[in-house]
């Protein structure tokens, strides 16, 4: 664990590194790179929604693009329907937060076991699939959007100035509202982790038994964490409809929740940085594979997740931090003879990261 | 006297699995700041009745009650609430946090925040874990995993507290400290301490309930239960008559 002192100089290195990248990277790197590095903050952005239920909730969920999928229709069919894209933001986080409550209260108060758990989250996201994908046809509109079936939804509206349909926000522009929802939804994380709920929510990923015994109804936080997830999720699918104007049933497919989970065993699970840092990472490797025709890119993305699992099991992130702080003790050590530099805000802090 | 006055009371409660009788016909009640123990042979009934204490088994037939309410139904975290501690055999603890952030989300629940962070150094101090307030449980001694989980159970500031086997795999002095320690604790609130060491009974012990067989075997002084001839025969695994085990003390 890090010393305080180094705790909060990487706290804010890190936020004002996010913020010179939003302002200055559009400025610096060409249209179509822009576009790419936009395509990586909204995934982390959904890799960040299941780093926090799974890594601070223990809720391994398999099927985190469900919310991810439906945050991206939603916003399509609200978009269309409205012409203005401010409520159907609000749509992309809401119904997949009522679709995560609803799915959470069922598993949750059941009481169903994490197995079973991964495996209802992963079926309902391919019922999703299949049932988005049959929808092709006239038939099968709401309002005035037609849902496309395995064509998708072609040319939604993207993001305007909210309540002004008509100042479309530009790629750049776009690409810095990405880049400051991550930061915010990052630090907002960061909060509630250091908040009574979150700790709360530490202690029954440890213990769910312990948890209980001393008055927690520990149904209550998961769900609430569950519903956050899914909001977050939302939110970064929102984003991806407006990334390309363009949603397909392939939102809901199993490579994409398959790839989150790979982010996050990279950059590191029970950490909030290492599912963004994994995420850019492979997404990186992937499209730099990709364009080198060498090799195929899914082959070295398993060979990598088996190297992690097998030997860096904690991830990047954590194995990290963890030689940080042994040089960083050893040498407050030899200073002042005292360790307590890892004194008792750092333990405060120390679930977040 | 009214079934308020007791801590807990259960009546006739039992439990048959798949036509196994773990525990039948019990008749038990605990008065406020009372310390009882509850003895017996392997398989005689005491985790088994201990899991329908503290709800994790819901009862086949008779009732528990805990301060006149019926908890048929609660769930685990509605009886802590009433003011019930458990402490469980195996420690139930938080390894992958300090021992500090262990006593302070108990603590949490009951406690605003300007009292908070006094109520985590009393728990702390009492317990003796100043010293390895910022140690992980996990990397703790068995003994003093032990301990965190006391505190943890202390830090809810329960009326009535339901160990099991609290001092299992410890020391003799660990054993010692741990009597010491439930004693203190009995100043301020009841006990139902369940446990195989007869020395360490001798040391806490006022009343004593014995079970066999899925029943209470006798209930008495402690040094009356540990002369009884009946419980001697229990203890050394002697077969014992059918008309013996209906006679209750």
């Amino acid at each position: 664990m890090l010393p305080v002192r180094y705790d909060r100089v990487a706290l804010f290195a890190s936020g004002f590194i996010g913020l010179l990248f939003m302002l200055l990277l559009p400025m610096a790197v060409e249209a179509f790179t822009l576009l790419e590095i936009t395509i990586y903050v909204i995934m982390s952005l959904l890799a960040l929604s299941l780093g926090f239920i799974w890594g601070y909730g223990g809720i391994l969920c398999f099927g985190q693009a469900a919310f991810f999928g439906i945050g991206a229709y939603s916003y399509a069919i609200a978009a269309i329907n409205f012409g203005d894209s401010t409520g159907a933001v609000l749509c992309a986080v809401g119904v997949p937060a009522v679709f995560a409550f609803a799915l959470g209260s069922f598993m949750f108060y059941a009481r169903i076991s994490d197995v079973y758990l991964g495996v209802i989250t992963l079926t309902v996201s391919l019922i999703l699939f299949n049932l988005v994908n049959s929808t092709a046809g006239d038939q099968y509109r709401i309002g005035s959007a037609p849902l496309g079936g395995f064509n998708g939804i072609p040319s939604i509206p993207t993001l305007n100035v909210p309540f002004s349909p008509d100042l479309l926000l530009s790629p750049e522009q776009i690409f810095q509202v990405c880049v400051a929802t991550l930061l915010i939804v990052y630090y907002g994380l960061r909060w509630l982790l250091a908040s009574h709920f979150g700790r709360v929510l530490v202690g029954i990923r440890e213990n769910e038994r312990r948890a209980e015994l001393l008055g927690y109804d520990i149904r209550r936080y998961k769900l609430g964490a569950f519903v956050l997830g899914g909001a977050i999720a939302g939110l970064a699918g929102c984003l991806f409809a407006n990334w390309g104007a363009f949603v397909s049933p392939t939102v809901f497919g199993l490579a994409q929740s398959a790839q989150i989970i790979i982010w996050i065993i990279v950059g590191g699970l029970g950490t909030l940085a290492g599912p963004i840092i994994g995420c850019f990472l492979l997404q990186w490797l992937t499209a730099y594979l990709g364009a080198l025709n060498l090799i195929n890119s899914n082959l070295v993305l398993g060979a990598i997740l088996v190297i992690f699992v097998l030997g860096v099991p904690a991830g990047l992130v954590p194995s990290i931090l963890g030689l940080v702080s042994k040089f960083a003790g050893r040498r407050s050590d030899e200073q002042n003879h005292q360790p307590s530099a890892v004194g008792s805000t750092a333990v405060r802090q120390g679930p977040t990261r | 006297m009214s079934g308020a006055e007791y801590l807990i009371q259960t009546s006739n409660l039992g439990i048959d699995f798949g036509g196994v009788r773990a525990v039948h016909g019990v008749n038990f009640s605990w008065t406020e700041g009372e310390l009882r123990c509850l003895i017996g042979p392997n398989g005689a009934g005491k985790s088994t009745f201990f899991k329908l204490l503290t709800g994790q088994l819901q009862p086949t037939y008779g009732w528990v009650k805990v301060r006149g309410r019926s908890i048929a139904g609660f769930q685990s975290h509605e009886i802590a609430r009433l003011g019930v501690g458990i402490k469980t055999q195996v420690p139930n603890v938080f390894n992958g946090l300090s021992v500090r952030e262990n006593i302070w989300l108990s603590a949490s629940r009951i406690k605003p925040r300007y009292l908070l962070e006094a109520a985590v150094d009393s728990v702390l101090e009492r317990l003796r874990l100043g010293a390895v307030r910022n140690r992980l449980v996990g990397e703790l001694a068995h003994g003093q995993r032990q301990w965190v989980e006391l505190g943890l159970v202390l830090a809810t500031e329960p009326d009535l507290i339901l160990l099991d086997e609290p001092a299992a795999g410890m020391t003799d002095d660990e054993v010692e400290r741990t009597a010491e320690l439930i004693r203190v604790i009995n100043q301020r609130c009841a006990l139902i301490v369940v446990e195989h060491d007869m020395e360490f009974i001798r040391m806490i012990a006022k009343t004593v309930t014995v079970f066999n067989r899925g029943q209470v075997l006798m209930e008495d002084s402690c040094d009356s239960v540990l002369r009884d001839e009946r419980v001697r025969d229990v203890y050394l695994g002697k077969q014992l008559h059918a008309g013996l085990l209906g006679t209750e003390a």
